[in-house]
């Protein structure tokens, strides 16, 4: 175990966390504002991987195919927000499960009826498909240095949105004390439309991005939405700064566990338990983790302030 | 007022009596249990498209009977598999249950088919236990034992004497096995043995530890999603032209759309490949493309196909006389019908003897197509699967 691979592994979790990031802040938000769970969060991330990919092929720009993606993805989750979920805000949390979930069925076999039931193709521009050498004789992928930046400067971004602007602001506000808001004036509806289009948006993003390295099906969204809720459950609930560090955590703890948890096991058990005991436990890495987080501090490690 | 209400229904008793041999033997029912939704639907759709040639290429007639088919979706689920079977067996009354791709949904749909007196005839999943002392001969396979193809592929890397291998599968029963099959041919060194999350969609974490061991070679089972996310990452981690990489089940026709160019130079073992010369894959391959807008069938469709061509000799060679199970059984056993992979025989226990290639991903005919999977030579000529011998059936 050298340090350029410790080093290495450490940006592949950082990449993992920061993807991780992009779809919990959208989900927190919208859990936490809004109160609404969202089993559909998921759905839009797909969406936005299959827009950018439609977009990029038929245009031949992937930057284009950025843009319109991500515009697309906007659309869509202010569209499902004003047909399907606002009917839903004062039902309870059971009623936004079996709703949402029937959306990723039907966001699915839309899906399925418009592109089909095979993965389709994506791949990464040309410009974006080398390799940059880091410090140290570190050889990393351009694009997944790209998802880095991307993740990091929207991160920076939303806190800025959240801590300093008028809309920031409401949005604080409407986490802490919904009756309140609506009571001085605001248009809490308005305010509504506009944070799930926002999260819709960052999950479009996220899918766009994630498009390229993954594969493009039906149900992808289902994949990594079970990470997601982890991410949020040990970061806060409603809480953009736990989605973040959350996410950090858990992309980290999960790929360094899959690196260098077997090699390690080995030095302390023998190496056929190690082989056995080691992939197991990398892959319930984060779960125990969750469990741990869930026993001793239940609203997580940085839950949001008022709630 | 009674009695005549007696009589009646006495005399509607013995009509359906009468009339229900009668309409039963007009007509075979077949069910077909493959898995139509989710991701892995793609893998359904084209064995039910493949399904639906065979039986235009019979002209609907089965055995020269009229032909009822019921497609049931399993969703990759053994309880849901098994729920599907006893369904068709008791509302549509099917002489034969066909198809199924999960092993495990196949532990809970074989016994549950057989026990009920009729035919099953599986054309994919083939776990160990139904090759061995769960034989059954109402049991047929005309895909391949799971080892098989493993086997195939650590013969032909022994064989070619290639050293320092590391393997990559997923963590449950099918990943371990398809290891165990690859290493029981491939005696040569062995540099790491990783098993990944099951549906696990980055594999960046893998790759730079692999980097780090350097291997001479690398094989991987990491069949639909996840074969199609590693392949992009590995060619985008510029490790496609540094480690030479070998599969099972991770490229095939199905897969090769979604990764186009990262797939080239690949190569897989297999019992069959859609340029295999034989009259009867040509005239399916061909048909296939014609039927479905110029798509390249994959093994999933030609060993479905054969199910039906197979069941199509049993049910000629006792003139569709569908009482006559021993007669079927006999007939079914010559494997007497012309079958994609060409010719070949059964094995005591119902399984194929049959040939395995070594298959490589190299560019399509034009710049603008796919890359296409094409035989470069025969690494088994008529292999039998290791359970055979556990298999007490004798004929």
């Amino acid at each position: 175990m050298n340090f350029v691979l410790i080093a290495e592994q450490t940006l592949n979790g950082l990449q993992l966390g920061v993807m991780l990031f992009l779809l919990a802040a959208g989900l927190t938000l919208v859990f936490g504002i809004m109160n609404l769970v969202n089993l559909a969060h998921g759905a839009l991330y797909m969406v936005g991987a299959y827009l950018t990919t439609y977009f990029y092929q038929a245009t031949g720009s992937f930057v284009l195919g950025v843009v319109l993606g991500l515009a697309g993805s906007l659309l869509v989750g202010v569209v499902t927000e004003l047909v399907a979920l606002r009917t839903l805000y004062e039902r309870d949390h059971l009623d936004h499960v079996l709703a949402t979930f029937g959306l990723i069925l039907i966001f699915n076999e839309l899906i399925v009826m418009i592109w089909g039931r095979a993965a389709i193709y994506s791949s990464i521009p040309d410009y974006l498909s080398g390799h940059v050498d880091l410090a140290g004789g570190l050889h990393y992928p351009v694009y997944r240095l790209l998802i880095i930046g991307v993740g990091l400067l929207v991160a920076l971004l939303l806190w800025l949105v959240v801590a300093r602007t008028r809309l920031g602001m409401l949005i604080r506000a409407g986490a802490s004390n919904r009756a309140m808001v609506a009571a001085l004036g605001v248009d809490i509806r308005l305010l509504y439309t506009i944070v799930f289009g926002c999260g819709a948006a960052l999950a479009g993003l996220a899918g766009l991005l994630a498009g390229p390295i993954y594969s493009v099906q039906p149900g992808m969204g289902e994949l990594i939405l079970i990470q997601v809720f982890v991410v949020i459950v040990i970061g806060g609930i409603g809480s953009i700064r736990g989605a973040f560090l959350g996410a950090l955590i858990v992309g980290m703890v999960d790929t360094l566990g899959r690196a260098f948890l077997k090699p390690i096991l080995a030095t302390v058990v023998s190496p056929t338990a190690a082989e056995t005991a080691g992939p197991a436990l990398a892959s319930m890495l984060i779960y125990l983790l969750m469990a741990a987080v869930l026993a001793f501090r239940p609203a997580g490690l940085f839950p949001a302030r008022g709630t | 007022m009674r009695k005549t209400t007696i009589t009646i229904l006495a005399g509607l008793v013995a009509a359906a009596f009468v009339a229900a041999p009668a309409s039963a033997q007009q007509k075979v029912r077949i069910g077909f249990i493959s898995t139509f939704s989710g991701p892995q639907g793609v893998i359904g759709e084209d064995m039910k498209n493949s399904v639906e040639l065979a039986l235009d290429h019979l002209k609907r007639k089965v055995g020269g009977l009229d032909t009822e088919i019921f497609y049931g979706d399993d969703q990759v689920k053994p309880d849901v598999g098994k729920q599907v079977a006893e369904e068709m067996l008791k509302k549509n009354n099917v002489d034969f249950v066909s198809g199924v791709i999960w092993s495990n949904v196949m532990l809970a749909v074989a016994p549950t088919v057989t026990a009920a007196g009729k035919f099953m005839i599986g054309t994919n999943a083939g776990p160990n236990q139904l090759a061995g002392a769960d034989c059954n001969e109402l049991f047929f396979s005309t895909s391949w034992q799971n080892d098989q193809t493993p086997e195939a592929m650590g013969k032909y890397m022994q064989d070619a004497g290639i050293q320092d291998v590391y393997l990559i599968a997923p963590n449950y029963a099918a990943g371990k096995d398809m290891l165990t099959g690859f290493k029981r041919y491939f005696k040569g060194k062995i540099v790491d043995e990783v098993y990944t999350r099951l549906g696990q969609t980055d594999y960046q974490a893998e790759l730079s530890q692999l980097r780090s061991k350097n291997p001479k070679a690398v094989f991987v089972f990491l069949p639909g999603g996840m074969g199609i996310q590693f392949l992009k990452q590995y060619s985008q981690a510029g490790l496609r032209g540094q480690f030479p990489l070998y599969s099972v089940y991770t490229v095939d026709e199905l897969s090769i759309p979604a990764v186009k160019h990262a797939a080239l130079g690949q190569l897989e073992t297999r019992y069959w490949s859609q340029d295999l010369k034989n009259e009867a894959n040509q005239k399916f391959v061909g048909d296939y493309r014609k039927k479905y807008g110029g798509k390249t069938p994959s093994f999933y469709g030609a060993q479905s196909y054969d199910g039906i061509m197979l069941i199509d000799s049993g049910v000629r060679a006792v003139k569709g006389n569908l009482a006559d199970k021993k007669g079927m059984i006999a007939a079914m056993r010559k494997a007497d019908f012309k079958s994609t992979r060409g010719k070949f025989t059964f094995n005591n226990n119902q399984f194929p003897i049959e040939n395995f290639y070594l298959l490589k991903a190299v560019a399509g005919p034009t710049p603008n197509s796919d890359p296409v999977m094409e035989i470069q030579k025969t690494v088994f000529t008529a292999h039998k699967d290791s359970y055979a011998k556990d298999c007490k059936m004798k004929w």
